[in-house]
Formats: C-alpha cells, structure tokens, sequence
C-alpha cells in the first residue's frame, strides 16, 4: 500500500521545515526603530529634530558638570582652577552645604539632631505609608511629634513630655465618654487636655532644670532645607484634620455651619498663598493678645495650615460626593448617629477615594514652602538669595546652587508621587 | 405590632435641645454662632489692644498721599508724585498683564506638550513626559529665579552691542537681547489720534476692528452652516474669513499711518521701540512654562478620556484624522479639559504674585511691597491686596463657569 503511494506522488517531506527568519527589518531593534521612531515622515521628522534638540542641550550641560571643581574656596579659586574651559563650580555645594541643609545660624555641633529627628520621621512615616507594617510602629509615629520637637527646638525635655501627658490625658477623658456621646468625649477630651497643658506650664517653669540637657535653640535659627521640610511635613499633617472638618461642615445641612464653613473655604482659595504669607508677618501678631510673642514660625505655620485646609476640604468634598448615596442611608438605616457613620463607614471610603488629590495638595504645598523666602525666613531658596549670593565668595554662582535646589525637591517630590500612584493601584477594590 | 409613634407630647424638657433631633441643628447653630462671635470679639478686642499700645489707627487715607517711589514701565501714567492708589492701579494693570500673557503662552505650551506626550513616536513621548515631571516637581519660585539669572546674568549688556567690533549682534537688526530686557520692534501711528506722539487709543481701535471681524466671520461661519444645512454642500469660508480678519486692519493701520519704531543703540542703552524687562520676561516665561507641564496633564487625560470607539466610528464614517480630531474627539474631550484648566488659569494669577521675588511691579509688589513698607499700613495693604485677588478669582471662575455651561453636555 505504501508503496503504491510513493509511487504516485512525486515528493513528500518528511519532516516540517525550520521556520525562516524574519526579514530584518521585520524584528529586532530595527522593527522597533520603524515603528516607534521612523513611522512616517512626518514622525521621522520629529524624531530628528527631537534628537538634535536632545545633542544640543547635552552638549552645553555635559562638559560643564564634568569639568566641575568640588574643592576649591572661592569662585574666584574657582575659575582659576577652571581656566576659561566651561565647568561648574560645585566646590560651593562642598563649602556650602550645611547651610543649604540646616539654615546658618543652626550651631554645626548639633547637626545630628535633626538628622536623628529626620530618620525617625522615616520610621515614623513608615506604618502611615506602608499598611503591611507591624501596626506597633504607629507608636513611634504617636511619640514622633514630641521626640522631633524636643530634638529639635532642644530645651527642656519636660515641655514635650507636658504636651504627651496632655494628650493623653485628653484621650483617656475621650475614651471614657465616646460610647456615651461622641460629641461629649470629644470637647470633654479637648477641655481636658487645655487643663493639663495649662497646669503643666506652671509644672515645667517650676522643674525645669537651669542646664537643659539638650542646648535650646530658638525658632529663627532654623533655616535650610530642613525648614522647608518641617513647615511641610506639619502643615499637611496639621491641614488633614481640619480639611476633614471642613469639609463635612461644607456639607452640614445645618446652614450656619454650612456658610462659614464655604466662606472660609472660597475666601483662602481666592488669595495668593504669598498674601497669607504676609499675614503671617505683618498682621497676625495684632490678633494675638498683647505680649504674647508668637514666633514668626508659629505664625507660618498656622497660616500654611489654614491654606492647605482649605483645599484639602474640597479634595476630600469631592470624595464624599463620589459615595453612593446608599452607603449613607445604609449607615442610618443600621442606626449609627452622625460621628459613627462618619468614621466607620463615611469617611474610610471618601478618604480612599481622596487619596490622590490630597497627595497632590501635599506636593503643592511642600514646594510652596519655598515662599517663605520672600518673608525673609531661610530656607533653601533664602539661603541661596541671603547669605551664600551675598557672600564675596561666592557671588555669581547661580546654576550650582539653584540646580542643587532643584534636585532636592525634585527627590522628595517625584517620589510622593510615585508613592501615590503605588497607593493608588494598592487600594484599587474593583476588578478589571 | 408596630405601631407610628408620634412625637413625645410632654412637657419640654432641658435636654431635649441636644436629644431631639427637632431642635438639635438649632442649638448646635445657636452654639456655634456664640463660638464665632467670642472669638471674634476675642481677635477684635486683641487688635484694638495692640494698635492702641502701637499708636495706630486703620484708616485708608494713604492711599491718596504720594507714592514716592518709582516704577520701571508703568503701563499708565505715574510718577513718584502720584497716590499710593495710582501705585496700586499700576500694579493691578501689571499683575493683569502678565496673568494673561502667561495664560495664553501657558495654553499653547499645554496644548502642544500634552498631543506630543500621546504621540506614538517613543523618543517624543518621552522627552514630554520627562517635561512634564521636571517641571512639576519643581517649585516654581525656583524656575522664575532661574530664568530671571538667566536673563540678568548670561546676556549680554547693551554695551555688547556697540562700537565697530561688537560682540553681540540684534537679531535680523529687528530684536535685542539683553540683561536689562528684550528690545523689540514697537508700532508707531503718525496719523493717528494723538499725532505723533501717540496714544493708546490706536490699540484701542484696532482691538475694536478685531473685535468686529470676529463677529463678521462668526456671522459667515453660521451662514455657511445653514446652507450646509439646507442643501449638504458647504460653501469654502476660509478665503472669506481670512479676508475679514486681515483686510481692514491692514486698511486701518495704513490710514492711521503704521511705521516701526526700532530699538537703536543710543549712549548706554537701547533707546525706541518696546522693551520688556527681564522681570516680566522671567515671571512670564517661568508661569507659562510651569503651568505649561499642570496643563499637559490635563490635556492628556482629557484626550484619554474620550473613548476609542468615538475616534474608531469617526473614522468609520470616513472622515480624516485631521477632521476626526476637530470635529470628534476635541469637542469632547474640551469637555473634561476646561474645568481643570480653569483652575490652573486662576493658579497662574494667583502665582503671578511671586513677581516680588525677582522685582516685577505687580500689585503685591507695590501694595503689599513697597507701599506698605513705607507708610507702615500693614493691615490695610493686606487686606486690600485679598480683596483685589478674591475678586480676580471670582471674575475668572464666573466667566470659566458661563463658556463651561454652554461646552457642558446637552442632556435631554
């Protein structure tokens, strides 16, 4: 039978071919290069004058961050060093950098305060940040405003210690009432802990020691990029809260509440941060009592916080609008009163919802804390204007010192935003 | 079993105020409303306290003694005899100017960013992207510093300019670049109101020309739609159009007399034409560039946002990409870019108010700058300075909110 067959057909193959390559231009880099760079002439075009803009601009900074000159002490030494070939004169960032990091006046021995304090930050950010983290971690986080103020402004340690028992003590008075009435625990937690502050000044002024151990240092000499991180890092944390009241009160039916809540909202949008700035400079301290002498960062701080309030309020408004309208009804219909349907029902899947809005708030607001140069406060952007420009040294040295600016914010803002676009996918319930 | 209970009959009892939910929201109100006004009698009677032991009153009758500084370029008529509210119009006009001119710049630079970070060229799409995250991430104080050191500190001075072997050259003998500004062409009208020396009424009457013709080819725009309507032929506007847009100008220009007035070198410095101060040059370029990466974004999603099948049917339908463009995704996709381009227009003149950092003569820079330092008026200045920009704000979301109600989805 077979071989009857054979003989009728001519030729059969017995096995299946190798596949052929590709032609070239079918696969590999050039495949790649045809259809992401060369598609039409038009997008070749593009690509020409996109790469000849990309030679252009790495021509010119090239040569000059790798002529650069790290240790020299001058400008002047600088150019010396250089002799007429293009190249930074990095040397100011050598010279410089304690004062870009931790303003000019912040005594150089006791740099390693804020650092430490800066690394618990870190571990304090942590468990905020990260949810897998062991849950014990948040006590770091509870004690980090203390153990940082303490670090930082120095003193007596028996101030933050004061301030700790207060809020305890305001939490424990919470505790007690909430099942009760939350609005009772809440303002019988807040009266409580104004008692225990007030009496823990007279505690502290009378066991304060005359040698603190730790050397105070007054809120002036605070400068840098180390101010504008706290002024950020308070102001957001500060801001969330009372964005969160905000904008439920925006939402009250209650119409009191309602419009003072919207006007206070619409009138910090309408201004420039910068006019609130000046506020906090020149018209703030009328509205203390007299004598009361409220630091120029204090006053920063409550003015940057309303700010960012403010558009916190109508992040986190746009969050509890997005709720179905049946999540309310069902937390009324099981018979929460306002506060419990607001934190175990409401306000975990507004704030979710939230989230990267009030992300974007937080890198707007952090690189707004450069406006406080123009207060004549310190910080990153101050020093480089105030004292390093000023300074026969090195007068002239903008790119260096600007760029430096650059990068720093760039790191902590660029990876905000990565960290909210992480968050983002992390929390993401729905299936797709 | 259940029965409707009615309300409670008895007699009124203290603690129903916060129990009952009838009288509830009126008691927390009434608390609150007292809450308010202690504290701000509280704030009011610390001010009163401190301005009595500083020796101040508020009152706002500096506003009418003489500035005494100067302005660089006031855009009306000032001098340092003026009034310290002339100041202030100047910089209103300052800070309106620049807000504008950024927001138009700031617009285009958007735009293109924002179809370029979509394109399907990889190195484009990258190099957009790499745009918009360096400039986002920024802050802006620190962009307007830079380009305002590189206006002040790489170009070069007048002097550059001068004697046989200059170093620096202008730019098609039309434009120079220098630390003190950019010197371009300005136009003169030696048969205009005015005469010779001019007035700013000729701009006045070419912007109304401009107005009209807009309003003439709207008109033609409609007639075409109709006889599109009617018949299915649209008749060509565009050789009309262009004809309404250019032809009376050009006729008003030519009667009022145009000419150029060109920037010359003259002893130290540039003299004629119009300068723009590097300031202006650093606030606007610096906003625009900034706000340019924020609007990309927007762009981008709104783009996005319209569906696939949209740009799929359109093209089914036969039209070009050109048209599937104009006519389907922009007009939807404008939709969910005007709101948040509202905003970034209202954050730009809120930004612009960093003016002060590099000396631009905007409102905050007089008013709440130099005026207040000098007549020490702290509290008025300031909030004279809030009112200006709450109303700014106001105006530009009201007029956003009227075009946003006629682009919105007509739902039936």
């Amino acid at each position: 039978m077979s071989d009857t067959h054979s003989h009728q057909t001519a030729f059969v193959r017995a096995e299946t071919l190798p596949p052929m390559a590709p032609p070239v231009s079918e696969q590999g880099i050039v495949k790649w290069l045809r259809e992401n760079l060369f598609a039409t002439p038009a997008n070749s075009a593009l690509t020409v004058v996109t790469l000849f803009a990309i030679w252009f601009v790495l021509k010119s900074t090239m040569p000059w961050i790798f002529n650069g000159v790290w240790n020299t002490g001058s400008l002047a030494e600088c150019r010396e060093v250089l002799d007429g070939v293009a190249g930074a004169c990095f040397s100011v960032l050598t010279e410089r950098w304690n004062q870009l990091l931790f303003g000019f006046k912040y005594p150089p021995e006791l740099y390693w305060r804020p650092m430490l304090a800066f690394c618990i930050m870190l571990v304090a950010m942590a468990p905020v940040l990260f949810f897998d983290l062991p849950r014990k971690l948040l006590i770091v986080t509870a004690l980090f405003p203390f153990i940082a103020f303490w670090l930082i402004w120095g003193g007596t340690i028996w101030t933050p210690v004061m301030a700790l028992v207060g809020v305890v003590v305001g939490y424990l008075v919470y505790s007690r009432f909430v099942a009760r009435n939350f609005a009772l625990g809440f303002f019988g937690g807040v009266v409580a802990a104004i008692i225990t502050w007030n009496l823990g000044g007279y505690v502290v002024d009378a066991i304060a020691p005359e040698e603190p151990f730790l050397q105070a240092i007054p809120s002036r000499d605070l400068g840098g990029y180390m101010l504008n991180m706290m002024l950020g890092v308070t102001c957001v944390s500060l801001s969330i809260p009372l964005g969160i009241a905000l904008a439920l009160g925006r939402q009250s039916s209650m119409p009191l509440i309602k419009y003072i809540c919207v006007i206070f909202i619409e009138f910090i949008r309408g201004v420039p941060l910068i006019t609130l700035l000046f506020v906090a400079n020149v018209m703030l301290a009328y509205f203390f009592p007299p004598g009361s002498g409220v630091d120029l960062f204090l006053r920063v701080v409550i003015m940057i916080t309303m700010f960012s309030a403010a558009y916190i309020a109508e992040v986190i408004r746009g969050g509890l609008a997005a709720l179905p309208k049946g999540q309310y009804e069902a937390a009324d219909s099981l018979g929460l009163d306002f506060a419990q349907a607001m934190r175990l029902i409401i306000l975990p899947q507004a704030l979710k919802i939230s989230i990267p809005g009030i992300v974007n708030i937080a890198v707007g607001l952090f690189k707004d804390t450069t406006l406080v140069s123009i207060i004549s406060m310190f910080d990153i952007i101050g020093m480089i204007r105030g004292p390093i420009l000023a300074s026969t040294d090195w007068n002239g040295v903008y790119w260096e010192l600007l760029g430096f600016a650059c990068v720093v914010f760039f790191i902590v803002c660029y990876s905000i935003s990565q960290y909210s676009q992480w968050l983002e996918r992390r929390l993401a319930t729905d299936h797709r | 079993m259940t029965t409707l209970t009615d309300p409670p009959q008895g007699a009124f009892r203290l603690s129903m105020l916060l129990n009952d939910t009838r009288y509830r929201s009126a008691t927390l109100q009434v608390i609150a409303a007292i809450a308010l006004a202690l504290a701000l009698f509280y704030l009011y009677s610390n001010l009163a306290e401190n301005l009595r032991r500083a020796g101040l009153n508020i009152s706002y009758a500096f506003l009418g003694n003489p500035a005494g500084y100067d302005i660089n370029q006031p855009l009306i008529e000032y001098s340092s005899q003026s009034s310290n509210l002339r100041a202030a119009m100047v910089g209103i006009l300052n800070t309106l100017l620049v807000a504008f001119m950024a927001c138009v710049t700031a617009t285009v630079f958007g735009v293109f960013a924002g179809v370029l970070r979509l394109s399907k060229n990889w190195l484009v799409s990258k190099v957009m992207a790499f745009y918009v995250e360096i400039f986002r991430n920024i802050p802006v104080l620190i962009w307007i510093l830079i380009i305002f050191f590189v206006m002040t500190a790489s170009m070069p001075a007048p002097r550059a300019y001068r004697g046989e072997n200059a170093t620096s050259s202008m730019l098609f003998d039309l434009f120079a670049f220098t630390n003190r500004g950019v010197y371009t062409p300005g136009p003169e009208f030696t048969r205009g109101i005015g005469g010779a020396d001019g007035s700013p009424l000729n701009m006045v009457i070419i912007l109304a020309v401009l107005v009209g013709s807009f309003f003439v080819t709207r008109m033609v725009t409609a007639n075409a739609n109709r006889k599109q309507a009617a018949t299915g032929i649209r008749p060509n506007t565009l050789w009309v159009n262009l004809a309404i847009w250019f032809l009376p100008v050009i006729i008003v220009c030519l009667a009022m007399g145009l000419t150029w007035n060109i920037p010359e070198l003259k002893g130290f410095n540039f003299q004629g034409g119009i300068k723009i101060g590097a300031p202006l040059i650093a606030l606007w370029f610096a906003l625009s560039i900034y706000t340019g990466a924020f609007i990309a974004e927007n762009v981008r999603a709104g783009i996005q946002a319209v569906s696939k099948g949209q740009t799929e049917a359109a093209s089914a339908l036969g039209l070009r990409s050109g048209r599937v463009m104009s006519l389907v995704v922009l007009p939807q996709a404008l939709r969910v870019i005007i709101p948040p381009l509202i905003s970034q227009y209202l954050n730009i003149t809120k930004n612009s108010s960093l003016a002060i950092a590099v000396g631009y003569a905007d409102i905050t820079a007089t008013l709440g700058g130099i005026t207040l330092n000098q007549t020490g008026r702290a509290i008025e200045c300031v909030l004279l300075l809030m009112l200006f920009y709450l109303v700014i704000s106001l105006c530009i979301s009201a007029v956003m909110n009227v075009y946003n109600n006629a682009m919105k989805l007509k739902e039936r």
